[in-house]
């Protein structure tokens, strides 16, 4: 049968061009032993020879995760998760702890170069001139190496992995860690408070703008681990930092976890912009594999007129379940929302946002476009609350959603609670079919159909990817060309 | 690790099972279709918070005890309809009616002996509150209305209580092919009492039916109503549903719309004041099983005092129902700084060639518009009823038979009047 053998070598040809980050990098790790009880929670935390009061913090975090239960709310379905059978903590051996570039691993560095990933600080960016962006990039469970350190202390900023900023501010994460996603929030919150092993911190000190944009490049490499980072940032007075967050993992036939926790402070008239690129694996054609991305991120306007803005490219991963939420606390402060989430094969995305409104005068935007194709599901799940203080408080949703085949799912859950009589609320979503005609006008110019496609689908989200930093939006744009290949035709 | 089960009953719970067991004998008919509904029940007991569909209206917390049975009364005064065929109510048990060309109609125990089941072709059959319904209704109608056949009915309904009661009443509507039905039903009720309605009216429209059904709740302002329609529509059915709602304490209006012939249309819509410590809830589940429906939805509520509103609507399109057409709208003003109003309107969308839409907002009245009215001479009260009056008439206005479009709109400016008073 002809028709099925063609069938069979289109599939496989998409099979190997979809997911180009697949590879795997051939280095010796230290892995934890398998299993999660007090003692792997005692042995991360000695391998990073923290305080005794961050152990303790995290004993009672994992002592709380026990009375839990894995929360089924999502419109998700995978098969229940072994939490005994992952390893909870993987490093590569030659590269015990962010140190200078030149002593690390040679291995590795070919591996974020293979990626597209600057870490020698004279490289800059593909595609862009004179843009210099900060990474810090994570490997499994450590930090390999944070670029331009010295130049932003120069400006005070402080940018380095979490698990130095515990030995050499430990003051500042005392005061915050866990204050905006507390260690009892949820089911996955909890298990990261109880094990994360690494992620970015960073410090803005009052007035100061973050002379370069920084970054965190995630990478999961081991088998059978579990990456559990966690993001802490504050913006103190006045001061204003964009940041960016890119993760990719190798092919791999069992589904891994990945549980992160972001946490952002702004105070008085500071602004956080937060970007994200996930393209985690997303699972193979059959739906086999992928990753589970469990992650809980919060930004706190804690100060007046402070402005917290999350913008979100979610192609990867086989289930996504995220909510990066603004809890606008301080008077005058807003939040914003811009998103695009695309689902192929069979993967499976729960995402959205979550704006409560605290403190008069506040405003929020939310903006979210889904694309479903394949087999998958594409849920929005967003909330919107007034609390009785909240005079004047102003939001307005968008939520979009695009289906692409007939075998896929979009959905939009919004919640919106109001308290208080002068907020206004405004939603408003619609989902709809690339329409035959915007296809015949582009076709009849000469375009082939998945041009075309690409072409209305760029347009229908160009309003997310216009608040991109730059060099994330020529990123973005060729995710979005190949998350769509093998849709259409 | 797994701790066993132990299935806490609230006292209502607890009441709901001997209920059960004591009347189980003398129910009329539909024994299966009880027991099975009340099986349902005794497994999942009363919806909570917990359960997603009764997050912002949880009946396990409001409902701790239930209300024996209401005994039957004579039936109060209650609002004439010109032009209606009227039936009366009683606590739920029809009192007889005028007879009218081309409908029959019976008392429920009687359809039920002769074997007419209930819930057929219900999409979501398993809600909790329908279930408790279907278990022990004794009381209501079976209305048919004969192919090709109109009618104009008027099902009065008075709540009439001396003391705690419950009444659960059913009507079941079947409107044959190609006929037509207006259908008002008016409840109004015993202010003071904590009496408990749950009330199910089931509407299977046949092939190119039409039905035009309003609900006026008046119920007293201590009541616990909780009502639900459930419609099945046939090939080029159409029906309007609509509630005004104006009495109760804590009320919940559930509609349940399955498409089951194509090119089928709907309109649901709802006009809901609340003031003091109302609590109403409006929850729509409309299910496109079919290609080619079309469903409109439009919902405004009014809260003032420190009342709360919900609106949860669900839009489902099914993987083969093509070409559906939706668009649901919920809008809320808040008159005052307690008042609160929940949205919860979703899409669940599986099939690739819709259009579906969702709109919510929420917000208090237009300081620009009430300026305009003001500065035109109309004092703040008046200005403020005139631009409530135009919000709910939207809705209102949809309404075929003017002398009822009249009496709604002018409910709706006596409650804004008495609001001016107090």
């Amino acid at each position: 049968m002809p028709a099925v053998k063609e069938t069979v070598e289109t599939v496989r040809k998409i099979d190997v061009d979809q997911y180009k980050y697949g590879f795997v990098t051939d280095i010796e790790s230290e892995l934890a032993p398998k299993g999660l009880d007090e003692d792997t929670v005692r042995f991360i935390s000695a391998k990073k020879n923290e305080p005794a009061w961050l152990l303790e913090w995290r004993l009672e975090a994992f002592r709380r995760w026990q009375t839990m239960q894995e929360p089924t709310w999502a419109r998700v379905r995978y098969p229940e998760i072994d939490f005994q059978d992952l390893h909870y903590y993987a490093a590569p051996k030659k590269t015990p702890g962010p140190k200078s570039l030149d002593e690390v691993d040679p291995e590795l560095l070919k591996t974020y170069e293979k990626l597209g990933i600057p870490l020698r600080e004279r490289e800059i960016l593909a595609g862009v001139e004179g843009a210099k962006v900060a990474v810090d990039a994570v490997f499994d469970s450590v930090s390999v190496v944070t670029t331009f350190k010295e130049e932003l202390a120069k400006a005070g900023v402080i940018f380095c992995a979490i698990s130095e900023a515990v030995h050499t501010h430990p003051e500042l994460v005392k005061q915050y860690l866990g204050t905006v996603v507390p260690t009892t929030d949820n089911f996955y919150a909890t298990l990261n408070s109880a094990v994360f092993s690494d992620g970015s911190f960073v410090y803005i000190p009052p007035g100061v703008k973050c002379p370069m944009e920084l970054s965190t490049y995630f990478r999961i490499n081991e088998q059978k681990t579990g990456q559990f980072e966690r993001t802490l940032i504050i913006a103190d007075k006045g001061s204003y930092v964009s940041y960016l967050e890119g993760c990719t993992a190798p092919k791999r036939d069992e589904a891994q976890l990945h549980a992160a926790v972001v946490e952002l402070v702004a105070l008085d008239d500071a602004e956080i912009k937060y970007s994200t690129v996930q393209n985690w694996y997303p699972g193979d054609k059959d739906g086999k594999g992928g990753i589970y991305n469990f992650v809980t991120k919060r930004g706190d306007c804690r100060g007046q007129r402070s402005k917290i803005s999350w913008t979100q490219v979610e192609t990867g991963s086989a289930i996504t379940w995220k909510y990066p939420s603004c809890i606008l606390r301080g008077e005058g402060s807003s939040g914003e929302f811009y998103s695009i989430a695309i689902s192929n094969g069979y993967q499976q995305v729960d995402s959205g946002t979550k704006m409560i409104h605290l403190g008069k005068n506040t405003t929020s935007k939310i903006l979210a476009k889904g694309i479903a194709a394949g087999r998958s599901d594409n849920t929005y799940r967003g909330q919107v609350t007034a609390h009785r203080k909240a005079t004047g408080a102003r939001n307005f949703t968008n939520c979009d959603s695009l289906l692409i085949g007939d075998l896929c799912g979009a959905h939009t859950i919004p919640y919106i609670e109001s308290k208080n009589s002068s907020a206004v609320f405004e939603h408003e979503a619609t989902t709809s079919k690339i329409a035959e005609d915007q296809l015949f006008y582009c076709m009849q110019r000469g375009l082939d159909e998945e041009e075309a496609v690409a072409l209305i689908v760029n347009g229908f989200v160009k309003e997310v990817l216009q608040q991109l930093p730059m060099e994330f939006a020529v990123e973005a744009q060729k995710l979005i060309a190949v998350s769509l290949e093998g849709s259409v035709g | 690790m797994a701790n066993p089960v132990v299935i806490m009953r609230n006292p209502a719970e607890t009441a709901f099972i001997e209920r059960f067991a004591a009347e189980k004998a003398s129910l009329p008919g539909a024994a299966q279709a009880r027991a099975e509904a009340f099986a349902r029940f005794e497994a999942r007991g009363l919806p909570s918070k917990r359960i997603e569909s009764y997050h912002y209206t949880d009946v396990r917390n409001l409902m701790r005890s239930v209300a024996p049975a209401a005994k039957d009364a004579v039936a109060g005064e209650t609002l004439k309809l010109e032009g209606f065929a009227r039936h009366g109510f009683s606590n739920g048990r029809w009192q007889g009616g005028d007879s009218s060309a081309g409908v029959t109609v019976q008392p429920l125990a009687d359809a039920y002996r002769e074997g007419l089941t209930p819930g057929l072709g219900m999409g979501q059959a398993s809600d909790v509150v329908v279930d408790l319904n279907t278990a022990f209704a004794r009381d209501g109608v079976v209305i048919r209305i004969a192919a090709g056949r109109h009618a104009k009915l008027h099902l009065a309904f008075s709540e009439n209580v001396g003391a705690a009661a419950s009444i659960l009443p059913r009507v079941i509507v079947e409107v044959g092919e190609g006929a037509s039905l207006m259908l008002v039903a008016t409840h109004e009720g015993t202010d003071g009492i904590a009496y408990q309605v749950n009330e199910v009216v089931e509407l299977r429209l046949g092939r190119q039916a039409k039905v035009e059904h309003i609900r006026l709740n008046l119920s007293g302002d201590k009541a616990m109503v909780l009502s639900s329609v459930a419609a099945t529509l046939g090939e080029e059915a159409e029906l309007q549903t609509m509630q005004v709602s104006l009495g109760g304490e804590v009320c919940r209006h559930q509609v349940f719309v399955t498409y089951q012939g194509e090119n089928a249309k709907a309109a649901i819509r709802g006009a809901t004041m609340l003031k003091g410590n109302q609590h109403h809830d409006s929850t729509l589940v409309v299910d496109h099983a079919v290609p080619h429906g079309e469903s409109r939805e439009l919902f405004r509520t009014v809260v003032d005092g420190s009342a709360h509103g919900v609106f949860q609507g669900k839009i489902i399109v099914r993987p083969h129902a093509q070409k559906t057409d939706g668009q649901m709208a919920s809008n809320a003003l808040l008159l005052s700084d307690d008042a609160g109003m929940s949205n919860k309107p979703e899409l669940e969308i599986f099939a690739d060639d819709v259009v579906c839409a969702h709109g919510a907002t929420c917000g208090s009245l237009d300081e620009n518009q009430l300026f305009y009215l003001q500065a035109r001479g109309l004092p703040r009260r008046i200005a403020e009823a005139l631009l409530v009056e135009a919000f709910l008439g939207e809705v209102i206005d949809t309404v075929s038979e003017e002398s009822l479009r009249e009496m709604l709109a002018g409910l709706v400016s006596d409650w804004m009047q008495a609001r001016a008073i107090s």
